[in-house]
């Protein structure tokens, strides 16, 4: 296609970030997906973060209905959201103003937007219209407005359902994406509809292409990385949904929630082609009943949840620890206490995760920090969970969840697969928690094992689980109980520092914070800061050597998504402080003076807030 | 199934099992608890039966009643206050070729579990579920429990229980997919086996409740019906239980019912003078959750593999390939 004219210099960058929002319904969600796929295939790396109203359709133009995507690309490997938005398109103005008020965009960012609303009968829409424009335009953004739906008309009697896909025609114009990737993307969403939609779909695109080449006086380049590996893009809980299938686990419970909900409609798509189920159960506790009834006749299962649902599960996470059934729990954390925040990003899981169940219940818990890191952890996870008899929590966060990231192709390995189950006799006089003196562990009896046959308890019990009337026998198992955790303890590396082993700031954190920490530290370093991070993988147990690391440094901080007393505030002093949750927990291990730096804002920590955060740690140089 | 050679554990055959060795550890209920009539007829329904003691699971909540798991020999699960039935779903949807049974208390079932119960009658798990019912709280001591009657008088209620008891049976009927219901009484041997042993032969979601005395904190609990055995009813039938007649001349109150007569059993389980026992409603046609949702492939690494690389595919980026 020849534009009508060409016009603008291309402005070549080595990152951007692109934010396409309508209302819910409007389709924005679906072409930022598919211009985050088709700058994949141009050889950026891509990281996409879903925006998403609270509400499954909230009244049109309004600031909280927001609905959308954000697309960060780059020539680098992109590790997290990243900070401000370079360009935004927008099907209505009100759909900007959260965004812009929550301070998401750069200073001089350009605004593509629908002008249809000036020419409004609707009282009060063009006025709101031509003022809001008119309040952009004075703090210095870019804006530019685009009669969308008046050149969708040309080719669409509904141009509602199309706007989309002309949107996604000028961004491919503005970045000079290839035409042919889109067309094919939009071939694939569209298949089950027919070639007509598809063709419909197309065209906008195309007219969306053309008029971009006509009207708008900028273009970007973002140059290609360099990969040699294939790779594949997905999100979090697609990721989670895959690793369930690559970890052999064949029962899948759970109840919906979000943000944790999505993991399971993918595996329910697909899990009965591998033998495997996923149960919707009639509430949270059930969920975990189930999977552990499941785990307990043979392979571990999996449940699936997040923070109010493991609130709910905390009982069975208990039986789990005490009848020593291998659980994978996945917790897709959100914004808490109560329902909280349910589509917002949060890390106020953790201590709950460690403390949550009443009594000394030791568990495993674990936390991906990247996409990549979603799918490995569950394989990791059952493992675990199956080796130590115990309940392994996988932290997951709404920021993995939806957020689309590139990796390798993960290359398929049998090891990862549970291995078959054992159900030769077993010897009569073989206890069914036959503890190892040293290291606690013990092999498992399964039903359909003759002379194993034991009643498995969840109370406290002996070796041959045989409930405790005398005393000391509670002592006893509580410490082959937690003795597993210092056995799989010893099993753990000492995580990597990244940056210099010494220096003047060390900053810890954990999930999905890692791809901001990094970024922040090595801009920070190459301004010459002493500032290294150090992420952890596992958090209970937590690897040897941490306490070394931190000692090499003048000032360690953790970097947390979740609440903290700010030591400024009049009424907060040394005694009444709250610290953020990985924060208490290094204080309380490592007896060492571990500050802390969290929000609550249901964002992703930016690269630039830690950077600022460092640097007024460590003043400018 | 689940990967599970079920075929490995049946060798060749076995000794025959005798009442004894289905006994498991000495029973701590008091002397006089109905539990023990519970346990001796399920003993002989699994010896009758000769259930191999590594294919069978009993599951239970907390309470008296769930302490049934530790007095038998096979495998168990003794878990959490109400929540037994969804942990017995989960041992079924993994190992359909397990008999599973499930005991539970009334306020493990009616109260904590309710949720749980009215979904396992849904989705029609082929288990065999028992209610143990006193119509009391025993283990915690004597509460009120959702089954007991109206104005007795317990530790949380000592003027009496305010309000009137939920009818297990009845709520049981009214629940989709309902596919066998019955009750007895723990006292009448004959009866209670019989009971159990057409529940364990159903296929599908068998409930029965167990009307059963509590010596300590309900000790007059069942006296009228213990008094006047014509205050129970009998229901016989070709197509339900047949009644000796022994027990017909002891219990002379008896009704024809067809337990494919939902109407009727609906109007028996409402019954106020009367307390029924024997099937109420059977229906073998109601499809099984495990049946319906049981993946049909025996999972091989292959077919994870295969279902792996057409995910991998579906999320690749073919970068710079012909577009």
């Amino acid at each position: 296609m020849s534009p009508t004219q060409e016009a603008g210099t291309i402005q070549r960058v080595d990152q951007h970030i692109v934010e396409i929002i309508s209302d819910s319904g409007e389709g924005a969600q679906t072409a930022g997906q598919m211009f985050g796929t088709v700058s994949a295939q141009m050889g950026n790396s891509v990281w996409t973060v879903e925006i998403i109203p609270a509400e499954v359709e909230p009244p049109a133009r309004s600031t909280a209905g927001a609905s959308g995507n954000r697309i960060r690309l780059g020539s680098f490997p992109i590790t997290n959201a990243g900070n401000h938005t370079d360009i935004v398109l927008a099907l209505n103005e009100q759909v900007l103003k959260g965004r812009e008020a929550a301070g998401e965009f750069k200073k001089n960012a350009i605004i593509i937007l629908e002008n249809v609303w000036a020419s409004s009968k609707v009282p009060g829409v063009a006025k709101a219209y031509t003022s809001t424009v008119a309040d952009l335009r004075a703090k210095g953004y870019r804006v530019y407005e685009v009669p969308m739906e008046e050149e969708c008309l040309k080719h669409t009697d509904n141009p509602k359902r199309g706007k989309n896909m002309f949107i996604l025609g000028i961004l491919c114009r503005v970045y000079s994406r290839e035409l042919a990737y889109a067309r094919k993307a939009i071939a694939a969403k569209f298949k089950k509809k027919g070639q007509p939609v598809i063709d419909a779909n197309v065209k906008l695109l195309e007219a969306g292409f053309e008029y971009a080449g006509g009207h708008l006086d900028f273009r970007f380049d973002v140059t290609p990385m360099e990969s040699t590996e294939p790779q594949v893009v997905m999100n979090g809980n697609t990721a989670i949904a895959l690793g369930v299938v690559a970890s052999g686990m064949d029962v899948c419970a759970m109840y919906p929630i979000t943000p944790a909900t999505s993991a399971s409609h993918y595996l329910s798509e697909i899990f009965d082609e591998c033998g495997g189920v996923v149960h919707q159960a009639e509430d949270e506790i059930a969920a975990a009943a189930f999977a552990i009834g499941a785990s307990y006749a043979g392979k571990c299962a999996v449940t699936i949840t997040s923070g109010p649902g493991m609130a709910l599960k905390t009982e069975l996470m208990g039986l789990a620890v005490m009848g020593e059934v291998p659980l994978v729990l996945v917790n897709v954390q959100r914004g808490g206490p109560s329902t909280g925040l349910p589509t917002k990003v949060e890390q106020g899981d953790l201590l709950a995760a460690l403390f949550g169940t009443h009594g000394d219940a030791p568990k495993i818990i674990m936390a991906p920090a990247t996409i990549e890191d979603c799918f490995y952890s569950i394989i990791t996870a059952r493992k675990i969970a199956e080796t130590f008899r115990t309940l392994v929590i996988v932290l997951s966060d709404a920021n993995l969840a939806t957020g689309q990231q590139m990796f390798p192709r993960p290359k398929f390995k049998k090891e990862w697969l549970a291995p078959p189950i054992d159900q030769s006799p077993v010897d009569p006089s073989h206890p069914p928690f036959d503890w190892d003196e040293k290291t606690g562990l013990s092999q498992r009896h399964i039903p359909g094992q003759p002379g194993g046959m034991y009643a498995l308890t969840g109370l406290a019990h002996d070796r041959e689980s045989h409930v405790a009337y005398e005393p000391g026998i509670n002592q006893q198992g509580c410490r082959y109980r937690s003795l597993k955790l210092a056995a799989f303890q010893k099993t753990l590396k000492t995580p990597k520092v990244h940056g210099d082993p010494e220096g003047d700031l060390l900053i810890v954190g954990w999930g999905s914070t890692k791809g901001s920490i990094e970024e922040a530290v090595d801009t920070m370093s190459s301004k010459g800061h002493k500032v290294s991070s150090l992420h952890l993988t596992f958090l209970q147990p937590m690897a040897s050597g941490i306490k070394e690391i931190m000692q090499k440094f003048k000032q360690v901080v953790t970097v947390e998504i979740n609440y903290s007393d700010d030591p400024n505030d009049e009424l907060i002093d040394d005694d009444n402080r709250r610290y953020s949750n990985l924060c208490l927990l290094l204080r309380a291990r490592y007896l060492v003076d571990v500050d802390c730096w969290s929000h609550v804002h249901g964002q992703p920590i930016k690269p630039e807030e830690v950077e600022q955060m460092i640097e007024r740690r460590l003043g400018a140089r | 199934m689940f990967g599970l050679n079920t075929e490995c554990v049946l060798s060749d055959p076995q000794e025959y099992l005798e009442l004894e060795d289905y006994a498991g550890r000495v029973s701590r209920w008091c002397p006089g608890c109905g539990d023990n009539g519970i346990l001796a007829a399920v003993q002989r329904l699994c010896r009758d039966e000769q259930l191999p003691l590594e294919k069978t699971v009993f599951v239970s909540g907390i309470g008296c009643a769930a302490r049934f798991p530790h007095y038998v020999s096979t495998y168990g699960f003794h878990g959490l206050h109400g929540r037994a039935l969804p942990t017995a779903q989960g041992v079924k949807i993994r190992r359909p070729d397990l008999n599973v049974f499930v005991n539970m208390g009334d306020g493990d079932c009616c109260s904590i579990g309710t949720a749980h119960w009215i979904h396992a009658v849904r989705m029609n798990f082929h288990m065999v579920a028992m209610l143990h019912d006193n119509n009391i709280y025993g283990l915690t001591k004597k509460q009120v429990s959702p089954t007991t009657p109206k104005g007795w008088k317990t530790n949380t209620t000592p003027g009496g229980a305010y309000l009137n008891p939920i009818n297990p049976v009845s709520a049981t009927l009214g629940i989709t997919n309902v596919s066998f219901v019955a009750q007895v009484v723990e006292w009448i041997p004959e009866l209670l086996f019989d009971v159990i042993r057409r529940a364990y032969h159903h296929k599908g979601f068998a409930f029965i409740r167990i009307l059963q005395r509590c010596p300590h904190f309900m000790p007059t609990g069942f006296q009228s019906l213990l008094a006047d055995p014509n205050n129970l009813m009998l229901l016989r039938h070709d197509n339900g239980m047949k009644v000796s007649d022994d027990l017909a001349r002891v219990y002379k109150t008896h009704e024809d019912h067809d337990p494919s007569d939902m109407n009727n059993a609906r109007r028996l389980a409402d019954l106020e003078d009367k307390v029924p026992i024997g099937i109420f409603y059977q229906n073998e046609s109601i499809p099984c959750y495990d049946e319906i949702r049981r993946p049909q492939k025996m999972p091989i690494w292959q077919q994870r593999e295969q279902l792996l690389t057409k995910s991998f595919d579906r999320f690749g980026i073919a970068q710079g390939a012909d577009a």
